[in-house]
């Protein structure tokens, strides 16, 4: 088995809470793997740990075989590792063309030259524009490409978010409840979206809606006060008594 | 083969494109030289000024870094290029860059300062440097004069060739041509990927990260060259006036440099250059009545400024014309 | 020995002032986030009421100053609410250009109504003069002001630790989402303190026209030392605060006396550093 991200023994806590307790996760290559459990289980936090925002307290991280702990997020980026947020973080005012070419150009910056990244204008940056297009037209964001980001309708947002972590052209993608706040009916267009992933792309999707949960994951993990508690298929999970303790006692609202 | 280009792209293009206005922008400062030649060593100073202005722009417009102390830059740029014409070297290039790199240097230096924190702590340690330089330039007294300031200070020709007048015609082409020079390249910058990485940074630092933006070599990067051009500027000053007064170092010129880009406008790239034209014209006359009376309407100003006049003047421009080809479309 | 305990005896006494100055914006920091950089405008103000009361109302020294915390903080309610509370929720930038342009106001006005120069008061007889205590002649002023200074620290510690709106207000600084979310109406909590806050900065003031000096640059004169007492001492912390006013002013004191070359340029090389060491106040938590 060939594990693209593992953490090994990963702990975190704030002072005396304990949001991390020696999690062993590990996703295959291609993986659909969900991660679930109730609000406040540490889900979040454990991105920010793998994505390197939060330093573990302890414990460590690997992106195919490399250690990663300690690296600084953007590094972490450029191996592959792209996330999206719960609560959307976006530019503001870039418009979503811009926001995907930055992410392009950040990409490729090893490739382009001085001249390129500093002197030259954006516009130079054909190949790099025509990617971000495509990508956009590919979510649906063409025909708001050009506005500015923060006169997108909330659903339109909650897209550009997974368009820029897909700009990134990850190995590992990390989508924090991508679905959140967008009403019952929309969200079939973010599971079309997901579904349509590449599977060179190995997923781990945070969600709270069950019917999405089950649609997508193939492997299911359940988080519950930053343990883990069981993880397993989707039918697995589905039958074990202790996840549906879980999901009974602290049903959400 | 010809194409049409795709309006998504003639939009990126807008940003980049000369338009008429700036064009017409820096012809009127080239008019001025032939127009108005009895004030020429003022509209060096509106121009010197600007430049200034432009810096911080750079720094706090484009990167969002605020800061209360920009005015060390000025002053050690100031001061390296008096002193460095008393150690005999005169000619002004040369003494612009090492103003440059004096300013660059210390830029580069304290940028691991002012990058650590968030901006209460920004303001505090930007603030603090500058109230630092300001208090060593006023207890070296044997190398910068203390409160009277440097003076005889000497310049020679520019490259050799240029000697200034008692006009400031040569004065004031030499400072057109290198703020000129400078905008140029601060432009291509700001309209370059890199400039685009820098708005993303400032609008939403969590994101930028995200989406590999190694964020601390760029805002140090950039924090550099906003010294460097601050350097320059002040560099520019002394040689035109070829004075150096200690209040480069002070409290009050950080602060008036920040309501001048507040008045035209930040992250525009012309907000500092209109807001010093504006400020200085007012100071000029207002001051000329009374010096408090200035300072009371400068205080009005900002108190109104900060809930009603966002964007500057430049912004409230942009939106009168973002309103007419709006209106012709419906 | 005899000149080190005066130098420490004067050092406490600045250092009680500036901590009744900094009190109110160490609260109005930790409460709320806002970078009030005009908070030494209420402090200035303190005095020249003292200048006013005692000179032109001719009223007695002692009468005036609970007039004055009265009156200044009253003053700035009405600023909290015109002109502070639009900003609680904008940028940091946006708040320091704002209370720039009130300093820029409270200087441009001072200069107009009292001139340049600085305001000498008379205070009264019984508190002039020296008295001697183990052989070293101490002030009496200064004496009088440390006994205020205590005095006010006990009040509000305990008005903190054992009153109700004591822990409302803790409670607040601490979390303030949670604060929110049990009831508490953080704003007017923040209002009262703000208030609170800037009667004591004009008492300062006023208890400080001699020792500090008066004269419409003082805003921008002291703006650093407020600041730096308040960050080292970490926002919101009311000892944390007595204890980096206090060591400040002996401090300070100290360096004016024994290498007087130096000038202010001591206390800005110290706050630099005292900032890269400790971000978050000597005193003060992590948040
Ligand atoms: N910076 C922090 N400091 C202190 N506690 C924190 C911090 N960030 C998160 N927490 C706490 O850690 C716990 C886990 O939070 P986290 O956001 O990871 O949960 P989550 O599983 O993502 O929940 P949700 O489903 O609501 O998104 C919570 O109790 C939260 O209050
Ligand atoms: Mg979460």
């Amino acid at each position: 088995m060939t594990a693209v991200l593992r953490t090994e023994d990963l702990c975190k806590s704030f002072g005396g809470l304990k949001v991390t307790q020696k999690v062993n996760l590990s996703l295959e290559a291609g993986a659909r793997h969900a991660l679930i459990g109730p609000n406040g289980a540490g889900k979040t936090t454990l991105i920010n740990q793998l994505t390197g925002v939060l330093r573990q307290s302890s414990g460590s991280i690997w992106l195919n075989g490399e250690d990663i702990s300690h690296l600084p997020p953007y590094l972490r980026v450029s191996r592959g590792l792209a996330r999206t947020f719960q609560i959307n973080s976006l530019f503001p005012k870039l418009t979503p063309l811009e926001a995907v070419t930055a992410t392009i150009c950040e990409r490729d910056r090893d490739s382009l030259s001085v001249f390129d990244r500093r002197l030259f204008p954006l516009t130079r940056r054909r190949a790099e524009i025509d990617e971000a297009y495509d990508l956009l037209a590919r979510l649906n964001l063409a025909d708001v490409c050009s506005r500015a980001t923060h006169e997108l309708a909330y659903g339109k947002q909650r897209l550009l978010e997974v368009a820029l972590a897909m700009a990134v052209r990850p190995r590992v993608l990390l989508l924090d409840e991508p679905a959140a706040g967008v009403p019952e009916g929309e969200s079939d267009e973010m599971l079309a979206v997901l579904a349509e992933m590449p599977r060179d792309i190995s997923i781990l999707l945070i969600e709270h809606d069950m019917s999405l949960v089950f649609r997508f994951a193939e492997r299911i993990t359940v988080l519950v006060s930053g343990a883990e508690l069981v993880s397993g298929t989707p039918a697995e999970i589905a039958a074990d008594e202790r996840v549906q303790e879980v999901y009974l006692g602290k049903h959400r609202g | 083969m010809t194409m049409v280009t795709p309006p998504h792209i003639t939009h990126l293009a807008r940003r980049e494109r000369w338009s008429r206005a700036e064009i017409a922008f820096w012809l009127a400062w080239l008019a001025v030289y032939f127009l108005l030649p009895k004030h020429l060593m003022f509209a060096a100073q509106i121009l010197i000024t600007g430049l200034f202005a432009l810096s911080l722009d750079l720094i706090l417009g484009y990167a969002g870094i605020v800061t209360l102390g920009h005015a060390a830059f000025f002053g050690l740029g100031a001061y390296t290029a008096g002193l460095l014409t008393k150690v005999g070297v005169i000619e002004p290039v040369l003494g612009l860059f090492g103003a440059a790199l004096v300013a660059g240097t210390f830029g580069f230096l304290t940028s691991f300062l002012v990058l650590r924190g968030r901006d209460l702590s920004r303001l505090m340690i930007t603030l603090g440097i500058g109230l630092l330089l300001f208090e060593l330039a006023n207890r070296l007294t044997d190398i910068t004069g203390g409160v009277d300031g440097l003076q005889g200070i000497a310049v020679g020709k520019v490259l050799g060739l240029f000697e200034f007048d008692l006009f400031g015609k040569t004065a004031y082409l030499y400072v057109l041509v290198v703020s000129f020079g400078l905008f140029v390249v601060a432009r291509a910058l700001m309209t370059a990927p890199y400039g685009l990485s820098l708005r993303a940074i400032r609008d939403n630092q969590q994101r930028a990260v995200a989406i590999g933006i190694p964020i601390r070599v760029r805002l140090t990067n950039i924090y550099t060259l906003g010294a460097v051009i601050a350097g320059v500027a002040g560099a520019l000053l002394t040689q035109t006036t070829q004075f150096v007064a200690i209040d480069s170092f002070g409290f009050q010129r950080s602060a008036d440099l920040l309501i001048m880009l507040l008045i035209g406008g930040t992250a525009t790239l012309y907000g500092g250059f209109v807001g010093a034209c504006a400020f200085l014209i007012a100071q000029n006359w207002l001051s000329s009545i009374n010096a408090e009376y200035w300072l009371f309407w400068l205080g009005i100003l900002l108190i109104v400024a900060t809930r009603y006049l966002r964007g500057g003047v430049i912004g409230g421009m942009a939106k009168l014309a973002a309103l007419r080809p709006m209106g012709k479309k419906a | 020995m005899t000149s080190f305990l005066g130098l420490l005896f004067d050092g406490l006494a600045y250092g009680t002032l500036l901590f009744l100055i900094s009190v109110g914006l160490s609260v109005t920091l930790g409460l709320m986030g806002f970078i009030n950089l005009a908070h030494g405008v209420f402090a200035m103000a303190g005095g020249y009421l003292l200048v006013v009361l005692m000179g032109a109302a001719g009223l007695p020294f002692l009468a005036a100053l609970p007039l004055i915390f009265v009156v200044v903080a009253a003053a700035s309610l009405v600023l909290e609410r015109t002109l502070y509370r639009p900003l609680y929720k904008s940028t940091h930038l946006d708040q320091v250009l704002l209370t720039v342009g009130i300093i820029f106001v409270a200087i441009a006005g001072a200069t107009y109504i009292w001139g340049p120069g600085q305001q000498p008061v008379s205070i009264p007889e019984w508190l002039q003069g020296q008295f001697s205590l183990a052989g070293v002649d101490l002030s009496r002023y200064r004496l009088f002001l440390m006994a205020i200074g205590a005095a006010i620290t006990l009040g509000l510690v305990f008005g903190l630790e054992r009153t109700r709106f004591g822990a409302r207000v803790r409670a607040s600084v601490e979390r303030q989402r949670t604060a929110a979310a049990m009831g508490i109406h953080v704003e007017r909590v923040f209002q009262i303190t703000f208030a609170l806050g800037s009667g004591l900065a004009g008492l300062g003031g006023a208890l400080g026209v001699d020792v500090l000096s008066l004269d419409p640059h003082f805003p921008l004169k002291y703006l650093v030392y407020f600041l730096l007492i308040v960050v080292v001492g970490g926002p919101g912390s009311i000892m944390g605060t007595l204890l980096a006013a206090l060591l400040l002013g002996v401090a300070d004191t100290a360096g004016k006396y024994y290498i007087p070359e130096t000038g202010a340029f001591m206390i800005y090389v110290v706050m630099i550093v005292l900032l890269l060491v400790a971000p978050h106040g000597l005193l003060g938590r992590k948040k």
